[in-house]
């Protein structure tokens, strides 16, 4: 672990990382949304893991090991595959054939300006201090406390707003199709369950239909 | 920049690789051996480079173990026609066997597979944060599995691929859930200092016996085995997700199943069985010399073996389940389980303490 320190203290090193995971991250990124050699919705997420995972490597750099690992296990793991999991099985078509909307062009880049404005403001607020001396060293104890004592109530806050969004996708799911709350579990279910808000509330009745079909 | 840290990271890093791919090489002799065994068959016996049928005794025990089976599979892999079919998504169609293959590799890093050999630690990265490390690598495993399904373009891999990130991501949540309580006794996320915990207090499996029965079944769904193969189950989906493969990448993809379960295997003989610690001859102490140093990494790899050898006895004893059975088991049973499980580790360390 020492050594491990080290070597990722040792600025030539770390600065060399630093660099190709930004760069990785930003270059994965822009191809999520806006790839020049493919439509196709699989490969923007295939792309998008591929920044998450980058991502790890950034937050890997500020010794936040357990972030790391937690944004891999839960981002690319679990979220992403169901993304993948809805695009498989509703097989997109009309995404490939989709033209620029130039209404949401616009919007898109008005908000992405904005969101840059934000962060050039935040970063002439804050002072310059470098992060040098990162209070969570990979170890997990101290995080768990901050999050049960300092942190605890918008925690509570994200933990039933998720709870919301699942409770919301069941009832829009299961509404229009009496049959299927007698019915043994399928497959859908867990999908669902698991993290709620990854499946867009538009597509979730969609795939229970799909499902129902076969 | 310490450069000797990076020298020797590097030779276990190569001697880790070696001894994985080895022992999934034979795992695939042992996997027909056990089937052959159970059904009442001989198993692979005549398989050998020619001259050896000259050597005494040796030579023809050789053989008739089948010990030089694995090297003629590899080969025959290696040398097969590598066909394309013409439907297929080329890009994923070749990405999806080295997706697959890297998560079960990269897993082996984090595992404590000796206790010292001279000054050296005998595990590759020593992180604090272990096990979180390793469920973040097993779930990238499923990409491989749905890209393959995504790529072939057809009906049966297709099922095959979304059958399994179903799967897998129900089995991930009941596994992840069931080792906490081994974290809550241990009190750390350190691989190694579960094992020397291990070796004061004794192994964990008897501290935590449900943790390890749901760990196990969900690590037989993780990596896709009897009873919880219904991605490539060949009686309903041909194949499954590998279906339009053939020669290397097919391989790679057997590669990919055998070294997940080398990797399950090490990651259960760490947190239940004491790792490289065994609790007689003074073995349980962090070893000082050579030979305690090499003792140690037999034991382990002695471990790892034997729980091998049930992950392919129960592949030959158990039928494989349906597909609701098998949701129904991972959603209704072992994640209640599993958090009572926590909930009933808590109250008595709680009580205790």
């Amino acid at each position: 672990m020492e050594s491990l320190n080290s070597l990722l203290d040792g600025t030539l090193v770390s600065t060399g990382l630093f660099y190709l995971f930004a760069t990785f991250t930003l270059v994965c990124a822009a191809l999520v949304v806006a790839n020049p050699f493919s439509r196709n919705p699989v490969t923007s997420a295939m792309f998008l893991v591929l920044a998450i995972i980058s991502m790890a490597g950034l937050f890997l750099l500020l010794h936040a090991f357990f972030l790391a690992a937690v944004q891999i296990l839960v981002y690319a793991g679990a979220v992403i595959v169901l993304f993948l999991f809805v695009i498989m099985l509703l097989e997109i078509k009309e995404e490939l054939r989709r033209r620029i909307n130039l209404f949401g062009f616009f919007a898109g880049i008005l908000s992405v300006g904005l969101i840059v404005r934000l962060f050039i403001d935040c970063l002439h607020q804050s002072p310059a201090t470098s992060a040098a001396n990162p209070s969570i060293e990979g170890d997990t104890a101290p995080l768990g406390k901050l999050l049960f004592t300092q942190f605890v109530l918008p925690f509570e806050v994200v933990s039933v707003l998720l709870l919301v969004a699942m409770v919301g996708v069941i009832f829009l799911s299961s509404r229009d199709s009496k049959p299927r709350i007698s019915a043994p579990s399928s497959g859908t279910e867990p999908g669902v369950g698991k993290e709620s808000t990854a499946v867009p509330q538009s597509t979730a009745p969609t795939t229970a239909s799909t499902q129902t079909k076969h | 920049m310490d450069w000797n840290f990076i020298i020797f990271t590097l030779v276990k890093i190569v001697a880790v690789l070696g001894l994985l791919h080895t022992i999934a090489g034979y795992a695939v002799l042992a996997e027909r051996k056990i089937s052959a065994w159970i059904q009442d068959r001989v198993g692979p016996n005549r398989t050998a480079p020619p001259f050896i049928k000259y050597v005494p005794v040796l030579g023809t025990l050789l053989t008739r173990w089948g010990i030089f089976q694995p090297a003629a599979d590899g080969l025959k892999f290696m040398l097969k026609e590598d066909f394309t079919p013409a439907g297929v998504r080329k890009i994923y169609f070749w990405l999806a066997p080295a997706v697959s293959v890297i998560p079960s590799i990269l897993v082996v890093a984090v595992l404590p597979f000796g206790s010292y050999l001279g000054h050296q630690k005998m595990v590759i990265a020593d992180l604090n944060v272990g096990i979180l490390y390793t469920f973040g690598i097993v779930s990238l495993g499923v990409y491989g599995i749905v890209l393959a399904g995504y790529a072939a373009n057809s009906k049966y891999p297709m099922f095959g691929g979304i059958r399994s990130s179903a799967q897998m991501i129900s089995y991930e949540i009941s596994m992840g859930m069931s080792v906490i309580p081994v974290f809550l006794i241990a009190g750390s996320l350190n691989l190694t200092q579960i094992i020397n915990w291990q070796a004061q207090h004794g192994w964990l499996f008897f501290y935590a016996p449900l943790s390890l029965i749901i760990f196990l079944v969900a690590s037989f769904a993780e990596t896709n085995r009897t009873p919880f193969d219904l991605p490539e189950a060949e009686t309903e989906l041909v194949g499954g997700y590998h279906t339009e493969y053939s020669s290397m990448k097919f391989a790679l993809f057997f590669l990919a199943e055998y070294s997940n379960m080398t990797a399950s295997a090490g990651m259960m003989v760490t947190l239940f069985f004491g790792g490289w610690s065994l609790p007689v001859f003074g073995l349980d102490h962090p070893a000082t010399t050579l030979v305690a140093g090499i003792a140690h990494i037999l034991i382990f790899l002695v471990k790892v073996c034997i729980l091998m050898t049930l992950f392919i006895w129960v592949r030959w004893m158990f039928p494989r389940f349906r597909y609701d059975q098998l949701m129904d088991l991972g959603w209704r049973t072992f994640i209640p389980l599993a958090l009572v499980n926590i909930l009933i580790t808590a109250l008595f360390l709680w009580i205790r303490s």
